[in-house]
């Protein structure tokens, strides 16, 4: 395998190609935000119009009351968890190939968040109500229930969001100094300026960032974990059938970060491409990235076996008519689509020649996330569809255009704040590029020394 | 007598190092080892053993952080489950502790993650004026070593910078 980037780097030269993307993009990248604003107005205009007209225009029934809505506030909980979760478990372990690409991976986490907020509100109809979801004591003795899983999730998320947010922030602190130092007027100068607090990279600044970054990168991945096994409880702790499994916890967790993986090979290729980053989101780390999602979707194939044959032989007859039903009703393209995509593509990633092909990988990681979109929507949809009693039972339900667009748009959202971020602040980390090429080099220059430590 | 800083730029880390070692050595008078300030555009732990032991607070900040948290969070849930007046618990505990943990955790991290920030905020003099004796270079590829001292001390540590290759010394009147 070739190295993760060359340590012959001139440090001003990293300095010089990154601060170039915040101004010159290619087309592609303008191209890419019209369409998203197109999007986003699709999204905008179905969200009216489901407002002013009520929430019938969604075709949510009372058998199907969650719908395409609460699926895809999942699928972006889940495709938040990578970008903040790998940044800091690479972090603690020092795996340096992660140096390259973890800014955009934590600023993914970030507007994935802020997109699944938005389906808590959109999910809930009445939007001027929006504060009855607010756990607090009122005069309304409209009481929170702190053992609802759903109280719970709010913490959680709200945790997850203020967190993953402050991560991104600090690791950006010395870079913005870089670009206070090297941007000459305007508004943009005046904002690093603001936001890099007078940071001198002065040793006790050093000092005192290292041990912060560790730290609340420490306390990130326990909690990253408890936020989607929370989300998990939201489906487990209920009597569902098709829900009540022991395995949802680890299931979502696996689910989530196959997501999150598929989602930075995608964002990967197009920064690569739009900001000419080829010096620095180099294809051995790709080929890296591309593991590491191959193993995690094993992890999420093998969970998923687990859960269907503990329902297989659990002696639960509705959920393994549940099973079978998902298997064989109307859902049955989408479980099968969802099966196919989730563990039978990624076993291309298992061949070496793929592992760097990039516009293979851009498609497949785009069909990735499709499948892990379908199996957020095979957990709602089918358990709504076939509960436990037949009179409940709505197995020819369709989510309408409304609910198709507002999903539809979620994504031209997520892209649109993810371009304008990537725009307006650096998306590679310049100084842990220099960081890891200042190592390199003294592992090149003391090689007998170091042999065998990578 | 008036005191003088002293801003030198250096190419190479490992000259850098040496610089504040002889500095560290040399015993000037009218200068205190502990006022020198190493700037560079990337962290070196390595530089610790040459400035010596400087210590580092934050995570007394995070210990308070996150117990704060999570004692405030434990406080405020089962406060507000102890107005069982508006809520019914039909025979279940009033302070169930087992589902109250998730909360309390939650808060213990979240109280964590903010206390650490401001305690890195206070430990590293966040956010600060820029100092005069500044250059862009050190965000670059360059270190910088800031010193300062009396005016006696002004030709020693010129003397030692150009010893060990600076490539540029800027000079201001101190405060």
């Amino acid at each position: 395998m070739g190295k993760d980037i060359r340590e012959d780097i001139a440090w001003a030269q990293i300095n010089k190609d990154v601060l170039k993307s915040l101004e010159n993009p290619k087309k592609l990248y303008w191209v890419i935000l019209l369409i998203a604003i197109a999007m986003v107005g699709v999204a905008v205009g179905c969200e009216i119009y489901q407002y002013q007209t009520g929430m019938g225009v969604s075709n949510k029934s009372n058998s199907h009351v969650w719908s395409l809505y609460i699926a895809t506030f999942i699928f972006w909980i889940g495709m938040s968890h990578s970008g903040t979760l790998l940044s800091a478990i690479l972090h603690l372990m020092h795996a340096d190939w992660r140096k390259p690409i973890y800014r955009f991976a934590e600023a993914m986490t970030t507007f994935s968040l802020m997109t699944a907020g938005l389906f808590v509100l959109v999910h809930l109809g009445r939007l001027w109500m929006v504060y009855y979801v607010m756990p607090y004591p009122n005069e309304r003795w409209v009481w929170p229930n702190f053992q609802s899983p759903l109280v719970w999730d709010m913490f959680a998320i709200a945790t997850y969001l203020s967190s993953s947010v402050i991560f991104l922030y600090v690791g950006m602190i010395p870079d913005l100094a870089i670009c206070r130092d090297n941007i000459h007027a305007g508004w943009r100068k005046k904002l690093y300026t603001v936001l890099s607090l007078g940071w001198e990279g002065t040793d006790r600044q050093w000092r005192n960032f290292r041990i912060t970054y560790l730290t609340i990168a420490c306390f990130l991945i326990p909690l990253a974990v408890s936020v989607h096994s929370i989300v998990a409880s939201d489906f487990a702790m209920s009597n569902m059938p098709g829900w009540h499994v022991t395995s949802f916890p680890p299931y979502f967790v696996a689910g989530a970060l196959y997501s999150g993986c598929a989602a930075i090979i995608t964002l990967f290729v197009i920064l690569r491409y739009v900001f000419k980053f080829e010096e620095y989101m180099t294809l051995p780390i790709m080929r890296k990235l591309v593991r590491l999602t191959f193993a995690i979707a094993m992890v999420w194939t093998y969970l998923n076996l687990i859960e269907f044959s503990s329902v297989w032989y659990g002696h639960d007859q509705t959920a393994k008519d549940q099973l079978i039903f998902k298997a064989t009703g109307p859902y049955a393209p989408y479980f099968w689509a969802m099966i196919f995509f989730g563990s039978i593509l990624p076993l291309l990633l298992a061949f070496k020649r793929f592992q760097t092909h990039l516009p293979l990988l851009f498609v497949v990681s785009i069909f990735l996330n499709v499948g892990m979109w379908l199996e957020r929507w095979m957990i709602i949809g089918p358990s709504f569809a076939h509960g436990h009693y037949p009179w409940t039972w709505d197995h020819d339900q369709w989510p309408s255009l409304v609910q198709w667009g507002i999903v539809f748009g979620s994504f031209g959202w997520f892209t649109l704040l993810f371009m304008v971020f990537c725009k307006v602040f650096p998306s590679v980390s310049m100084y842990e590029v220099k960081e890891m090429v200042y190592h390199r080099t003294l592992a090149l220059k003391n090689k007998p020394a170091v042999k065998g430590e990578h | 007598m008036s005191q003088r800083h002293l801003l030198a730029l250096f190419n190479d880390f490992d000259e850098a190092v040496a610089a504040i070692s002889e500095l560290r050595a040399a015993n000037i008078k009218g200068f205190d080892f502990d006022d020198l300030i190493l700037k560079s555009p990337i962290e070196h732990p390595e530089v610790e053993t040459v400035l010596g032991d400087r210590p580092i607070k934050v995570q007394w900040f995070t210990l308070a952080g996150a117990c704060m948290g999570g004692l405030l969070a434990f406080t405020l849930v089962a406060s507000a489950q102890a107005n069982f007046f508006s809520q019914i618990k039909a025979g279940k505990p009033i302070v169930p502790l087992p589902p109250d943990f998730v909360l309390t955790y939650e808060m213990f991290i979240l109280g964590g993650v903010f206390i650490t920030i401001l305690g890195f905020l206070i430990c590293a003099g966040l956010p600060a004026k820029r100092s005069p004796l500044y250059s862009a270079k050190v965000s670059e590829d360059q270190i910088g070593i800031l010193v300062k001292g009396d005016e006696a001390a002004v030709t020693a540590f010129k003397a030692i910078f150009t010893k060990h290759k600076a490539l540029e010394i800027q000079e201001e009147a101190g405060k």
